[in-house]
């Protein structure tokens, strides 16, 4: 076992600390160290876009950084983003314009498109075509995805 | 899969991170933004024993103006800064126009543009663009700095001069003589994938809009940066004609450059796409250049 290092960061405005090896990826350190499953792993090689988060604002690839990389920042994961009871306008606009079928690949697209509906309140549908051409999902064929986008915009605008 | 165990340090200065390379020789790896590094060591393609992480090294982030009109980057700066930066897009207009081509926002938000420079893949925008612009690139060891320029700097697939105990800390990026267009081309299966074949293009005009200096350099094309001399040559000193523009794609796409074949693509159509794509890119040039 290599030597432990001590991380501190705070992950959807909660403060944590744990001891952990430099080995272990943000995206496992979320799942496994936090229980926070809803960051998904699908290729552990950034193409799939599944296991997106919000570094300090930006969305990043939690595969491709390490957890200690993490240390003294702010994380936002889906978990972050609404609850059950009280769903995110972006969460909300994907049940409502059946933005997903299974639903594997769904917070990634979540997270990718917080700083990005941010940053383009109104953007045409090539703009959100682009904005998730990092975030691969095998079920809607995105035409469902890119409505539900829209049907968002309109609802963060309201 | 995950990576294999190693040691890990996280200097926070230049000096601090090159004793540690220099300790560690071969064994070590410096770590930017991990776009490309972490998938190999996911996939244990890569298993350095020590990484030596350059993230919190705060001096090798910036963008400077310089006083000749142009450029200088710090290698740690990451590629989003460089897309929303409005002093790159003024004085660096290619570089400004590439970096939206790069991989996806999320790469964006990590990766960095030396740690694309040095991991020299000849698939790599950056790559090509700074052989397009003559960038000179700024390399720190323990003896001190040595400047090499972009040219020179990449020897061929994933291979650089760096040596292991040795980092890339800036780039300088050249201003663009007066009546000076550029463009840069790719063509790939999705936005964002990498591309079958990209072509850059930078063309100086005379008064006369004779063509003065002409620079085409290919990405996905060889085992590096592939510069077509002779193509660019047979532009210089004329009148760049449609016939012109069309004598020089032809040969630089069948002689000059060395595509491979492989499942997205055979190198007889990456060599159809590079004449199409350096006809479009000259023509660009040549508009821009006019413009200025």
């Amino acid at each position: 076992m290599t030597k432990l290092f001590k991380l501190s960061l705070t992950v959807n405005g909660d403060q944590y600390e744990r001891e952990i090896e430099p080995r272990l990826l943000l995206s496992d350190f979320l799942r496994h160290e936090l229980g926070m499953t809803g960051t998904h792993v699908g290729c552990e090689h950034g193409v799939c876009g599944a296991c997106t988060v919000l570094l300090n604002g930006d969305p990043v690839r939690s595969c491709l950084m390490f957890a200690v990389q993490a240390h003294g920042h702010e994380v936002l994961t889906v978990e972050g983003l609404g609850s059950m009871d009280d769903l995110h306008p972006i969460q909300e606009a994907f049940h409502e314009a059946h933005g997903l079928q299974c639903g594997f690949c769904t917070p990634g697209f979540l997270t990718t498109l917080v700083p990005f509906l941010e940053e383009n309140p109104d953007p045409s549908e090539e703009e959100i075509r682009v904005a998730i051409s990092g975030n691969l999902c095998r079920c809607t064929g995105y035409q469902h995805i890119v409505e539900a986008v829209q049907l968002a915009a309109e609802k963060l605008r309201a | 899969m995950k990576p294999p165990p190693f040691e890990y340090y996280a200097p926070t200065t230049v000096e601090e991170a090159l004793a540690h390379l220099a300790e560690h020789g071969y064994d070590a790896k410096p770590l930017a933004g991990g776009q490309s590094l972490i998938p190999m060591m996911n996939f244990r393609l890569a298993q350095p024993a020590v990484i030596v992480d350059l993230n919190n090294i705060e001096t090798l982030s910036f963008i400077r103006p310089e006083d000749d009109g142009g450029l200088a980057v710090g290698a740690m700066t990451r590629h989003k800064k460089v897309e929303k930066s409005v002093m790159v897009a003024e004085r660096a207009p290619l570089i400004h126009e590439t970096m939206p081509q790069i991989a996806t926002s999320q790469i964006r938000s990590r990766g960095t543009f030396g740690g694309s420079l040095a991991h020299a893949d000849p698939s790599a925008e950056l790559v090509c663009v700074s052989v397009a612009l003559d960038g000179e690139f700024k390399i720190a060891n323990q003896s001190g700095e040595r400047w090499v320029t972009a040219k020179d700097f990449f020897l061929g697939l994933f291979t650089s001069v760096l040596e292991p105990e040795e980092i890339l800390v800036e780039i300088k990026l050249p201003p663009f003589p007066d009546r000076t267009g550029w463009s840069l081309k790719e063509i790939a299966r999705r936005p964002h994938d990498f591309c079958l074949i990209g072509v850059a293009a930078v063309l100086t005009l005379d008064e006369k809009d004779q063509c003065q200096q002409a620079k085409l350099v290919y990405l996905s094309a060889g085992d590096g940066p592939v510069e077509a001399t002779a193509a660019a040559g047979m532009l210089v000193g004329q009148e760049l004609t449609d016939d012109a523009i069309q004598a020089a794609a032809e040969k630089a796409s069948a002689e000059e450059i060395d595509p491979s074949s492989d499942i997205h693509a055979t190198a007889e159509f990456r060599r159809h796409l590079a004449n199409v794509l350096t006809r479009r890119a000259l023509e660009e040039a040549f508009d821009r250049a006019k413009g200025n």
